[in-house]
C-alpha cells in the first residue's frame, strides 16, 4: 500500500505476566528501541507483533493490520530479523535472499536484481555465493538484515540484532541500521539490552521491566530529566556534612552522601560545577576532588527501577500468558 | 498460480538447492541400506524362483525410502534452532506450504537412491523390469512424502529437545521395518507379528514394490501397496500441517 500513512499501535496488557497492559503508538518511520534486562518482556512483545504468538488477550495492529485477523497482511508488510540466523547454514546467501524474495511474492527477475542490489548494498559481494555456515558473525548478521529488507517493509523488527557480535561490528551494524532508516523511511522497532546500543541508535526509547513500560521517551530526554551527576570528593567526615548541606540548597537537584564523597544530580550539572565550586571554597570545604558525567541510560534505568540494567540478569522470559490489547489507527 | 502453489514450489526448490549443490550427500544418506545390501545380500539362501537379490533388493530399496525421509525433520530441527524457520514463520509463506514443499522435496533424493540401487545391483544376478521400477518409484514417492512429513512434524513436537526425535525415530525405525518383512519374509510367523505386519502400511508398499520390481503387475497387490502409501501420506500430510500451523 503507498498510503501517506501514519501507523500508531496502541497496545495493552492487563495480567501479571511476560508483558503486561502495554499500551503505545508507534509512528511511521520512527526508529524505536526496546530497551530492558532479559525476561522484561521485549522479545515476547516483537513475537506478538510479527505473529509468530497471538496474545492472550488484548490486540496489536501493524502496518493497519491485526495480527491475529490479518496476520498474512501484517507478515507482507513487515521485515524481521530474529535472534537466530533467518538464512538457513546449508543454503548460500544469494539463493536465501532470492528464496524470500519470491515468498513476498516478487517474480524471479526482481528477486534476482533485488538480491544483487542488497548484496552490494549491505557490502556481501565476497561472500552472498558462499554456504551461510561458512559466514562470520557480523557477515551473518548482514545477511539477515539483507534478508528482512528484501521487499522493502514499512516495518522492519530487529530482536537483538548485535547479541553476539564483537564490538566492533556492533558498531558496524549500528551504522547500517541507522543509514537503512534514513535511506528507506521504514519504521524501524528494535529491542536491545544494550544501552550504549539504545542510545547510539534509537529516536525514542521506550524502557521496559517486567512486562510493563516504565518509560518511552528520546534517550537524551530521558538522560536530561535525570540530570548530571557531580561527584565531590573531601577530606574528611565534617566537610561531606557541610558540603551537603550547603548543596542541599542547589534547586531542583538530588543529594546524596557516601563517607567522603557528595554526589548531586542537577540539570546542566556540567555548567554549573564552576559556580558550585566557588561557593563551596568560600563557605571553607573546597572540594579534593570534582567529577562531572553526564547521565546514561543506565542511570535511568537504575533511577526508574533501583536496579543497574548491567546487574540484573533475569534467564526467565516467560512467554506462556501474555495479553496485550492495542489498536492502530492508521 | 495460486500462492498456495507458488509458495509449495518455493519452498520445495530452496529445501533441494543443497541436494543439487552436494549430490554426494544423497549417496552418504544411504549408507546404511548399503551396509545391508552388502553384508546382508551374501547371506541369503539360494531361492527355487530365482535370485535372492531379486527378491531382496525391493526391500533395500523401500528401506532406502524410509530412513531417508524418517531422518530429514532433523533438517528442519537445525533450521529451529538456528533461526531461519522462525525467519519463513514470519515471511507471508502460507503453513501448509511450509509443511508440504518440504515433504515433496523427498521424492528427489528418494529417486536418486533408488537409481543408485537399482544401478549398483544390476551387474549381478538381478533382473531389471525398468517399466516396474518405475511404477515402484510412483508408489514409493507417495510414501516417501509421508514419511518425510511425519518426520517434519515430529521435529515441530520436538521443539528444542533433539532427544525426543531420535528417540522417537530410532524407536519406530526398526519394527517398521521389519514388520513390513523387508528384511525376512514375515510369512509362517507367529499370529500377533503377522497382525502387526497386516497393520503395518508398509508391509503393502514393500509388498508391491517386490511385485513391480519382478516385471509383474498383479492388480490387488498394486492397489494394496498405493493405498498403503497413501494412507501414509494422507496421514503424515495431515499431522504435519497441524503441526506447522502451530509452530512458532
Amino acid at each position: 500500500m503507498t498510503r501517506g500513512l501514519t501507523r500508531h499501535f496502541t497496545s495493552r496488557k492487563q495480567t501479571v505476566e511476560a508483558v503486561q497492559g502495554l499500551d503505545l503508538e508507534i509512528g511511521q518511520g520512527e526508529l524505536v528501541a526496546f530497551l530492558g534486562p532479559n525476561g522484561a518482556g521485549k522479545s515476547t512483545t516483537l513475537r506478538m507483533l510479527t505473529t509468530l504468538i497471538p496474545p492472550t488477550s488484548g490486540t496489536a495492529s501493524v502496518a493497519g493490520h491485526d495480527v491475529v485477523t490479518g496476520q498474512r497482511d501484517v507478515r507482507r508488510a513487515i521485515g524481521f530479523v530474529g535472534q537466530g540466523n533467518g538464512a538457513g547454514h546449508r543454503q548460500l546467501g544469494r539463493d536465501e535472499l532470492i528464496s524470500q524474495g519470491r515468498a513476498h511474492g516478487l517474480t524471479r527477475a526482481d528477486a534476482h536484481r533485488r538480491a544483487d542490489e542488497l548484496v552490494a548494498d549491505l557490502d556481501l559481494e565476497a561472500v552472498a555465493d558462499r554456504k551461510v555456515s561458512s559466514l562470520s558473525g557480523g557477515q551473518r548478521r548482514r545477511l539477515d538484515i539483507a534478508m528482512g529488507l528484501v521487499h522493502l517493509p514499512r516495518v522492519l523488527f530487529l530482536d537483538e540484532p548485535s547479541t553476539g557480535l564483537d564490538p566492533q561490528n556492533r558498531i558496524n551494524l549500528q551504522e547500517l541500521i541507522q543509514r537503512l532508516h534514513t535511506e528507506t523511511g521504514s519504521t524501524v522497532v528494535l529491542t536491545t539490552h544494550y544501552l550504549e546500543e539504545a542510545d547510539a541508535l534509537a529516536g525514542r526509547v521506550i524502557v521496559v521491566d517486567h512486562g510493563r513500560v516504565i518509560a518511552d521517551d528520546s534517550a537524551a530526554r530521558l538522560k536530561s530529566g535525570l540530570g548530571d551527576l557531580v561527584r565531590l570528593g573531601f577530606d574528611s567526615a565534617a566537610s561531606v556534612d557541610r558540603a551537603a548541606a550547603r548543596l542541599s540548597r542547589v534547586p531542583e537537584s538530588r543529594v546524596d552522601v557516601t563517607s567522603e564523597s557528595v554526589d548531586l544530580r542537577v540539570k546542566d550539572g556540567s555548567a554549573m560545577v564552576g559556580e558550585v565550586l566557588a561557593d563551596l571554597a568560600a563557605d571553607g570545604v573546597p572540594p579534593t576532588r570534582v567529577e562531572v558525567a553526564r547521565p546514561t541510560l543506565d542511570d535511568v534505568f537504575l533511577d526508574l527501577t533501583g536496579r543497574s540494567l548491567r546487574e540484573t540478569q533475569q534467564t526467565t522470559d516467560p512467554t506462556a500468558t501474555t495479553r496485550t490489547e492495542s489498536e492502530v489507527a492508521a | 498460480m495460486s500462492t498456495f502453489v507458488s509458495d509449495t514450489l518455493n519452498v520445495m526448490n530452496r529445501e533441494l538447492k543443497p541436494v543439487w549443490r552436494e549430490p554426494m550427500s544423497v549417496v552418504f544418506a544411504m549408507i546404511q541400506p548399503l551396509v545391508f545390501l552388502g553384508l546382508f545380500a551374501p547371506l541369503l539362501p539360494r531361492m527355487a524362483d530365482g535370485s535372492a537379490l531379486q527378491w531382496f533388493v525391493p526391500g533395500i530399496v523401500a528401506m532406502t525410502a524410509l530412513m531417508g525421509a524418517s531422518f530429514t525433520g532433523a533438517n528442519l530441527m537445525e533450521e529451529m534452532q538456528s533461526g531461519s524457520h522462525e525467519r519463513q514463520l514470519v515471511s507471508p509463506l502460507g503453513r501448509p506450504a511450509l509443511l508440504i514443499g518440504r515433504a515433496l522435496k523427498e521424492v528427489v533424493p528418494m529417486l536418486m537412491q533408488v537409481a543408485i540401487i537399482v544401478a549398483v545391483v544390476t551387474p549381478f544376478s538381478f533382473d531389471l523390469h525398468l517399466g516396474g521400477v518405475l511404477v515402484a518409484a510412483l508408489v514409493l514417492s507417495l510414501f516417501s512424502i509421508g514419511v518425510g512429513a511425519l518426520s517434519f512434524a515430529l521435529a515441530l513436537a520436538s521443539k528444542g529437545q533433539d532427544w525426543m526425535f531420535w528417540t522417537i525415530q530410532q524407536t519406530l525405525l526398526f519394527p517398521a521395518l521389519l514388520t513390513a518383512g523387508v528384511l525376512l519374509p514375515v510369512d509362517g510367523a507367529p499370529r500377533w507379528l503377522e497382525i502387526v505386519s497386516a497393520l503395518n502400511p508398509m508391509t503393502y508398499v514393500v509388498d508391491a514394490v517386490r511385485a513391480l520390481f519382478a516385471g509383474t503387475y498383479p492388480m490387488d497387490v498394486v492397489a494394496q501397496g498405493v493405498a498403503g502409501a497413501a494412507v501414509v501420506a494422507a496421514l503424515g500430510l495431515w499431522v504435519g500441517v497441524r503441526a506447522m500451523r502451530r509452530s512458532s
